[in-house]
């Protein structure tokens, strides 16, 4: 008896899901989920509002609550407030085989007695799909994720990288409204997972379908999404695009969590037009940009990436020639950090302070190379520098 | 697996003492169940005359029957509550007292039979029940089923929980999740249960002497109320027959065990 609705549900929802919601509506909204397992609050009132089509990745450290949202998405976990609507229905406490949402598993979770056929076909039996329908659909799954040949196999015979394209297939064979992949790279070796990078993004834009990704890999975040959403600590820290994340850090935590950074405290600032002069202890006087957001009085740190302070052995000059940099800092070449295609130097400034700097190797012979303890000048503009409330 | 590199003299040596020390008295047995002789010490010749006279002694016949029949119920019933016990434990929410209830499951392990047995007859009297095939296999599946819970919970604690909710994800129902995934991969655990529970209660004495009642008597009961009034040689015939049965099963349950841990890596086209 209660076994009827769930198979009827997800039969309609394995025939090609036709509840997508009205056009700018989001397709899964989030509105105030939290879960708490004891007295420890994995996910503190999450808000998120994600668009049909859209590759959105959620990103943070470990234990800042990321699995848990997703899982909270996928059912297996109720949140314990807040409302999780997906097209406009509420779907927080519905079981997971009652939400046409599917979700490729961290391990793969791959059912280790079924071949591969069987796995990518388990779904669409238990949806109720005629067997000629099913074939078909897995013959295009396979073709899909290019595992021609190996439909007989199990699971313990085919390589890491073949078992997380059956993951893959099986997980996409409902066509779900939504895909929730949890870290599903993190266990290719690097080359692997950077081909496979690529080919999810082509397969997402191909099927039109939204993907939900967890990650702790900021690159792979970077690579693949139209949005990232920072988490720490069970709240959402900022939820941009790459480029807003990487430039436009919310906070002093993002921006030292995305990429590597320069920061130095500020202890005064003096308005001068629409820039800002900045005491740090570190660096000295030092220019900036006027945020877009006033500082006001609170306390605040001068951010910059390292492959934006740019070296040199006699001072700051332009492309053109002429000075535009303001923010000049001497010091001495304390750290060498050979990357092949970046060299990381770690400068020791006169005014004691350390900054980074990354420079790109344009040549292959070392002419331009600086050495140990040689004397140099940093410099930067200050439209690259960003203030950071501390 | 790994091959076994070179053995040494001593390897060897060693493996031949430890080896005659647990066989020896059992091969001795097997030999001396083909022995012609009236007396049991005393070698004169091959033959299966024993064996014959096994077949042709009715209290004997029976008390095998017997033997088998409880060993296969109570080992059913055994693999059933003990599976059930064992899925709650790994699986189920964590319910009060659930510490208790599993440290509870164990105790049988270690408890004296003595004491299972002395306490199993007490109810029994205080039920006023009628003592015979019934309260040995009651008997049996309690001492039993705890062997089953251990096997199976062992499985189950090396089983990815994720490959349920793989399958819950995929449109099943947790009570369809279990079956269609969980089940057949413990499947190979449960029989191996089984066969520990049946052969358990094949060769149990103790709590088996508690619990039957007259007429009703086991096959260790039989032979060890022989064996006080001398020892015939059909004693070592019969004993190499539940040798035998007990070796099959044993072989059955290991390749049962080895299959579920190599799940699919020796998979053989049918």
């Amino acid at each position: 008896m209660t076994d009827e609705l769930p198979r009827t549900n997800a039969a309609a929802h394995a025939a090609g899901g036709d509840s997508h919601p009205a056009a700018g509506e989001p397709l899964l909204r989030i509105e105030g989920v939290a879960k708490t397992f004891g007295t420890f609050r994995a996910v503190d009132g999450v808000s998120l509002d994600i668009k049909a089509g859209e590759f959105f990745a959620l990103l943070g450290p470990s234990g800042c609550g990321k699995t848990t949202l997703l899982r909270m998405l996928a059912g297996f976990e109720a949140p314990d407030e807040g409302r999780i609507l997906l097209g406009g229905k509420d779907v927080a406490q519905a079981l997971p085989h009652e939400r046409p949402i599917n979700m490729m598993f961290q391990n793969y979770a791959l059912f280790p007695h079924l071949t591969v056929r069987d796995n990518i076909a388990f779904g669409l039996k238990r949806a109720g799909m005629a067997r000629a329908d099913i074939a078909a659909r897995v013959a295009e799954m396979v073709a899909l994720v290019k595992l021609d040949g190996l439909e007989k196999r199990k699971p313990d015979q085919l390589s890491g990288g073949q078992r997380q394209r059956v993951a893959l297939a099986r997980a996409l064979a409902r066509r779900p409204q939504l895909l929730l992949l949890d870290e599903p790279l993190a266990a290719l070796d690097k080359k692997l997972r950077e081909s496979t990078q690529g080919e999810l993004m082509q397969l997402q834009r191909r099927l039109g379908m939204t993907f939900i990704i967890v990650t702790h890999d900021q690159e792979e975040a970077m690579t693949m999404a139209d949005r990232i959403g920072v988490m720490n600590a069970g709240k959402l820290a900022q939820v941009a695009g790459p480029r807003e994340l990487y430039e436009a850090p919310r906070s002093r935590w993002i921006a030292e969590f995305v990429g590597d950074i320069n920061l130095f405290d500020a202890e005064s600032k003096l308005r001068d037009g629409h820039r800002l002069v900045v005491g740090t202890r570190d660096a000295g006087k030092l220019v900036v940009a006027e945020p877009r957001q006033p500082v006001g009085e609170s306390r605040f740190s001068v951010a910059i990436r390292p492959e934006k302070v740019k070296l040199s052995r006699r001072g700051p000059v332009s492309e053109a020639g002429h000075e535009t940099a303001i923010n000049r800092l001497d010091g001495v070449i304390a750290d060498i950090c050979y990357l092949g295609g970046t060299t990381t130097y770690k400068v020791k400034l006169d005014t004691g302070g350390m900054v980074q700097a990354s420079v790109a190797n344009s040549a292959r012979l070392d002419v331009d190379a600086y050495s140990l303890n040689q004397q140099i000048v940093a410099w930067f503009s200050p439209d690259d520098c960003v203030v950071l409330p501390s | 697996m790994r091959k076994v590199s070179r053995l040494s003299r001593f390897n060897i040596a060693s493996l031949a003492v430890g080896l005659a020390f647990l066989y020896l008295p059992i091969l001795i047995l097997v030999i001396y169940s083909f022995n012609a002789s009236r007396l049991v010490t005393v070698w004169g010749g091959w033959s299966l005359r024993w064996y014959y006279e096994f077949f042709g002694d009715r209290a004997m016949i029976e008390a095998s029957w017997m033997s088998l029949r409880v060993a296969v119920a109570s080992a059913t019933i055994a693999t059933l509550i003990g599976t059930l016990a064992a899925v709650a434990l790994s699986r189920g929410e964590r319910f009060r007292g659930r510490t208790l209830f599993s440290g509870m499951l164990y105790a049988p392990l270690v408890m004296p039979e003595v004491i299972t047995g002395l306490s199993l007859l007490l109810l029994f009297v205080a039920l006023n029940a009628e003592r015979g095939f019934w309260t040995v296999t009651i008997a049996h599946t309690t001492l039993t089923m705890c062997f089953v819970a251990v096997v199976v919970q062992s499985r189950l604690g090396s089983l990815d929980r994720s490959l349920e909710e793989a399958a819950m994800d995929l449109g099943c129902a947790p009570v369809r999740a279990f079956l269609s995934v969980t089940l057949p991969l413990i499947a190979p655990a449960i029989v191996a249960g089984w066969m520990l529970a049946f052969t358990l209660s094949l060769d149990d004495l103790v709590i088996a002497s508690f619990t039957t009642g007259p007429g009703s008597a086991t096959l260790p009961i039989r032979i060890y109320s022989e064996v006080r009034l001398g020892v015939k040689p059909e004693i070592n015939a019969i004993c190499t027959l539940v040798i035998a049965l007990i070796a099959i099963v044993i072989v059955i349950a290991s390749l049962a065990s080895k299959l579920s841990s190599s799940q699919g890596e020796s998979a053989a086209p049918l």
